[in-house]
């Protein structure tokens, strides 16, 4: 797996191999130091040497203390390079592969399992391309390395660490592994604490009218109680492994300590190599041990890995043309579905079945139905969010297919219900439509959708910041903003979505005014909400459960006294002129 | 969020958090001394160890440090043990104790405070802060106090050889532990902030365009979006890179300090050697000494980080705990009227929210609800019909005008009292994390199994909770079971008609319901309203004509008021928002 992710951040290979190559200098150094240091000692100790006549090996060490250093800063700083370019580069690629994967893929509860992937999961990753890669691959070779530099000096010592290095990878994976799951399962709990503290300050005002706003002090601090009691029930056993972990590597310093002293009594071994062997030993259980820290970090960041590997590996819904024809036929746009059924990849049931109608050039068209009878999936095909299984779309008489996703998209405005409003101005807002297009063209926009009135009013009109961190606008202002991205786009397509909710009676007139309008330009198919909508409309189309249960002009369809349509009118009509103070709701 | 540098004020409260657990504090930092101890005893004794083994011929007489040697294992290990034990006790009663804290402040704010706060996910941010105050201790306070309890060690047992070497070490401890921090932070400080600022906008541009594909997509924008997280992500680039450069260069200045201060001691010592100031086998046990007291040294770096994030946090948590309730208790409370038939009467009440330039919200609102009568407020959103009702539950006093209940004045009344008198349903009912046993017994603590089921039978709700598994113990809300927004409603009204009050305030019960559980819920709130004095605000005109008054709200003023077919054959507001709502199609 690290090399399907490093496969896919060449960038990253390069600092990562420096940095591990610059931790093993860096441990060069160290050994040069120890063993100049163990020398020095060994020269003022046993051969009364002064200052003068070790001199020149305190200079050396100085030198490499300084070299030292240096290959630690380049260590790290190329680590970090190396985690913020895999972070980078994953986070485009996962971002470009999202926007090819589409709207469908990241809807609903998904989108923000995906977020937090795009944003936490890439700096996890970070940290385990920074901290816990190297890490393992110093904590394999540098043990290794230093066992191969002490052999020559003591046999018995590296015997000793050659039998109690393994234990302590051994131990570590053994205990960790039971130890971390706990701790992991704690942390959730913790997850969980604190949810449920912010369920109750959530909640406070609900609290404070049911008089219990009191009573819920106690039950906070009894409930972080209770946590605290079973959280140190289970740690205690995580930290008795790291006790034990830290009792090991000690005895084993002291144990090799004492082995050395007694051969150093019996005259075994030079005091020199004696010493240089103890200041060695430290650094050979280093590595280990600090693998052990970034376990976590480790576990995680595969974690996270694995997922984003998973979403790089998903296929986009549609298939891009082969042959693509790279323009419409030049004609007002007639567009055509024939017998088109198509299904989720979640799901058994069709979620259209056999639908076909034409939306002819200039006509507007209304489409009614229950909510789930498949009118936003109509709305998804048309986009190419997804796929036909069967049938076909044609526009113009070319089949949707054969053009780029993309390019069809130029032919088309739409207005959903709930416009996405991204940070930034009004104006960046309606702009969306047509990047290019000047100051007065939005404003042209704006006012031809009707919503030049309420921007004005705006604090800085134009200019003022909506979005997530901005201004909330009602459901008729988005509308309103939409239908202006559509007058700018001016796309021989219009696929409006009615807002479902009534508007006030202000919005309701402008909205429609501006819908008037905008029939005039473009073929326009409507999902509808309103009465008027649907009777201003040339053709309605009826769904129910995926299929098209009717289609026609409104007032045909209202002669048929078997018609779904002309019963929910009829209904609606007579509801609307109910005689005040009459108990009349049909519906 | 403002970034201006938090006050000494903050950290000094901070730390007071800490007070109640003075006691652990001081044993978990010794233990954690005696940890670092442990290890500089075992690398110097080992040291002098070899050091002597070299000169003498007897093992015996090296038997102290032997024995010293193979004790440090276990005592490091023990020490180890209790500390990590110890520290965390302290840090969740830590945490208790904030949560508990933060709460009691908390509590008297709602909900004026809290309705401010709910917008932009505040709330969620003061519950991280919280979790952020957790690491104050265990990765500030107890390092910092380590690190100095061993700087005294180290230097106290090198005063014992000689005090140019204690002031050596000093010079070096407090180097690395002080200055290279603060170096450290200087050298990021800015970048810090600008890394945080465009990881902010990366976060951002990636939530935006998830959530906003559809209109992404449509309008062709796709391009351009990937151009732009290319951009900021090259501007991060270069920023992480500096930070890097930084972040490396503290690593490698604390080895190279590391590295100077044993070089150092021993530059003073061999002369000092070399004069019998001091017996030469010791040299290696002072090299040693001072090489293992870095290890306490090293985590500053990151406790002067974690510092930051604390007084970050603590400064945003005081700063909302720190406000004025924006409604109190009066002194000497009125009693409860003994009555169950309430009159509530607004006077001439005008209120305009506290943030500056906000216009009149509400401008003289004068009506009367008489003891058991049904009065609707109706009117185009944001005309202020919720404000209405929360000035009737004394979220905030009016600035003029009066409200009276029983025709006493509602500032008369404890707050607790007031509210026991009113039973709410607003159209964001909130709902526990509980059972659905739990978040009924809310309303009524003592409630019998029966009261419950009956109470479920009126709001229509019986049924459904009856063939549900678990039955009233259903954990619902976010790990639970997920309710319809009809369903939310319902237990709402069941816990209403639990509470059983005699004044009732309906909130847009209906809104955001699709229009067939909108018509029978209807049935259930009829159920609720009978026998209470009601005032009920809706925007959608549904069975108006039960109401006795209809007041037509718009702009903070009441423009039309009358019954139902008055106010239609007056052709005004009323009559146009009741023809927008019919021209609807219905959708189930």
């Amino acid at each position: 797996m690290e090399k399907q992710i490093l496969h896919y951040c060449t960038a990253a290979r390069w600092p990562l191999a420096l940095s591990v190559l610059a931790g093993l200098l860096a441990l060069l150094a160290t050994v040069g130091q120890m063993a100049l240091l163990s020398w020095v000692i060994a020269r003022v100790f046993l051969g009364h040497a002064d200052l003068q006549q070790v001199g020149l090996a305190l200079a050396v060490l100085l030198v490499i203390i300084g070299l030292r250093a240096g290959l630690v800063w380049l260590r790290e700083f190329s680590a970090r390079r190396a985690g913020n370019r895999v972070k980078s580069e994953l986070r485009r690629r996962l971002f470009e592969h999202l926007l090819l994967l589409g709207p469908l893929f990241v809807r609903g509860e998904r989108s923000g399992e995906l977020i937090a992937t795009l944003n936490e999961g890439c700096e996890r990753l970070e940290t385990y391309v920074a901290r816990y890669l190297p890490q393992a691959v110093w904590s394999l070779v540098i043990p290794l390395l230093l066992l191969v530099i002490i052999w020559p000096l003591d046999h018995l010592s590296a015997i000793l660490l050659l039998i109690t290095g393994p234990v302590i990878p051994v131990l570590m994976i053994a205990v960790g592994s039971y130890s971390q799951k706990h701790i992991q399962r704690q942390w959730a709990t913790l997850a969980r604490l604190s949810a449920h503290f912010l369920d109750t300050i959530q909640g406070l005002v609900t609290l404070h009218l049911f008089g219990r706003s009191g009573a819920q002090e106690a039950h906070v601090a009894r409930l972080s109680d209770e946590y605290r009691r079973r959280t140190l029930r289970v740690l205690r056993y995580a930290f008795l492994s790291g006790a034990v972990l830290e009792f090991m590597t000690m005895l084993a310093i002291g144990l090799i300590a004492v082995f050395l002293g007694v051969r150093l009594i019996n005259r075994e071994l030079p005091f020199e190599q004696a010493f240089l062997v103890l200041l060695l030993i430290p650094e050979f259980y280093r590595p280990l041990r600090e693998l052990g820290t970034q376990y976590h970090a480790g576990m995680e960041g595969r974690v996270a890995a694995q997922r984003m590997l998973e979403i790089l590996a998903s296929l986009p819904p549609v298939r891009e043309p082969r042959e693509a024809s790279r323009s419409l036929p030049a004609a007002p746009l007639t567009l055509t579905c024939e017998q088109v059924t198509c299904r989720y990849p979640d799901s058994e049931r069709p979620a259209l079945h056999n639908v076909s109608f034409t939306l002819s050039a200039g006509s507007c068209t209304a489409l009614v139905g229950r909510s789930g009878a498949g009118k936003s999936t109509l709305v998804n095909l048309l986009l190419r969010f997804m796929e036909v299984e069967s049938g076909a779309i044609l526009v113009n008489g070319l089949p949707l297919d054969r053009l780029p996703a993309d390019l069809w998209r130029e032919y088309v405005a739409l207005v959903p219900q709930r416009p996405y409003l991204f940070s930034g101005s009004v104006r960046d807002n309606i702009r969306l439509a047509r990047p290019g297009a000047s100051d007065e063209e939005v404003e042209r926009a704006a006012e031809l959708a009707g919503a030049a009135d309420f921007i004005r009013e705006l604090p800085a009109g134009y200019d003022t910041e909506v979005g997530e961190q901005g201004l909330r606008l009602s459901a008729g202002q988005l509308q309103r903003l939409a239908l202006a991205r559509a007058f700018l786009k001016q796309a021989p397509l219009l696929i409006l979505d009615e807002p479902s909710s009534s508007l006030d009676p202000e919005s309701e007139a402008l909205l429609s005014a501006a819908l008037a309008r905008l029939r005039r330009q473009c073929t326009v198919l409507v999902i509808a909400h309103r009465l008027n909508t649907v009777a201003a409309a040339d053709q309605v189309l009826v769904l129910d459960g995926g299929r098209l249960i009717e289609s026609g002009p409104p007032a045909a369809l209202l002669q048929q006294p078997t018609s779904a349509y002309a019963q929910l009118m009829t209904a609606r009509l007579q509801e609307a002129g109910a005689v005040p103070g009459k108990e009349a709701e049909a519906l | 969020m403002t970034t201006k540098r938090p006050s000494m004020r903050t950290a000094w409260r901070l730390l007071a958090f800490l007070r109640p657990f003075t006691p652990q504090i001081i044993v978990t930092v010794l233990l954690g001394g005696v940890m670092v101890v442990a290890n500089m005893l075992l690398l110097s004794m080992a040291s002098y160890l070899i050091a002597g083994a070299a000169i003498v011929t007897m093992i015996v007489l090296l038997s102290i440090p032997i024995t010293i040697v193979r004790l440090m294992g276990l005592v490091r290990a023990a020490a180890r043990y209790g500390e990590r034990l110890l520290s965390h006790n302290v840090t969740f009663r830590l945490l208790a104790h904030i949560r508990v804290t933060v709460y009691r402040r908390l509590a008297p704010l709602a909900p004026a405070r809290l309705f401010q706060l709910r917008s932009g996910d505040l709330l969620a941010r003061l519950v991280s802060d919280v979790d952020e105050l957790q690491n104050l201790y265990l990765r500030v306070v107890a390092p910092v106090l380590v690190a100095v309890l061993i700087t005294v060690i180290t230097c106290w047992l090198l005063a014992i050889f000689n005090t140019v070497l204690a002031l050596a070490a000093l010079f070096f401890l407090l180097i690395t532990g002080l200055g290279l921090p603060l170096l450290a932070l200087r050298l990021t400080r800015g970048l810090g902030r600008q890394q945080l600022a465009l990881r902010g906008r990366v976060n951002v541009h990636i939530v935006e365009s998830l959530q906003g594909m559809s209109d992404l997509l449509a309008y062709g924008q796709a391009a351009r979006r990937r151009e732009q997280l290319a951009s900021w992500e090259q501007r991060l680039d270069r920023l992480q890179r500096r930070l890097a450069l930084a972040g490396g260069l503290q690593e490698g200045l604390q080895e190279l300090l590391t590295g100077l201060a044993v070089w150092s001691i021993l530059l003073l010592a061999i002369p000092l050697a070399a004069t019998r100031q001091i017996n030469s086998i010791y040299l290696g046990f002072l090299a040693m000494l001072v090489l293992a007291a870095f290890e306490a040294i090293a985590p500053l770096a990151q406790a002067f980080a974690q510092l930051g994030h604390s007084l970050a946090a603590g400064e945003r948590l005081f700063s909302i705990i720190d406000t004025a309730p924006a409604v109190s208790d009066p002194e000497q409370p009125a009693p409860i009227p003994a009555t169950r038939s309430l009159e509530l009467t607004f006077e001439d009440v005008t209120f305009r929210y506290e943030e500056e330039g906000r216009q009149v919200t509400l401008a003289n609102i004068s009506f009367h609800v008489p003891a058991g009568a049904r009065v609707a407020i109706v009117g185009p959103s944001g005309a202020g019909k919720s404000t209405l009702l929360r000035l009737a539950m004394r979220f905030w006093d009016p600035q003029e005008g009066r409200i009276l209940l029983a025709g006493q004045d509602i500032r008369s009344f404890a707050l607790a009292d007031l509210r026991s008198l009113m039973g709410v349903v607003t159209q964001d009912t909130y709902l526990f994390n509980d059972t659905i046993r739990g978040n009924l017994r809310l309303a009524a603590p003592s409630a019998t199994e029966g009261q419950l089921w009956r109470a479920l039978e009126l709001a229509q709700l019986d049924d459904f909770v009856r063939q549900l598994p678990a039955g009233l113990d259903t954990w619902i809300g976010e790990q639970g079971l997920k309710l319809s927004g009809g369903e939310r409603q319902r237990l709402a009204i069941a816990r209403a008609l639990l509470k059983d009050a005699p004044l009732l305030l309906l909130d847009e019960v209906t809104a955001n319901l699709d229009r067939l559980t909108e018509q029978a819920l209807f049935e259930a709130l009829d159920m609720l309203m009978q026998g209470r004095t009601t005032l009920l605000v809706t925007h959608r005109l549904l069975h108006m004509e039960r109401m006795d008054e209809i007041l037509v709200v718009d702009g903070g003023r009441i423009v039309e008021r009358g019954r139902h077919e008055q106010l239609l054959a007056l052709g005004g507001l009323y009559r146009r928002l009741w023809e927008v709502q019919n021209a609807l199609l219905p959708v189930a």
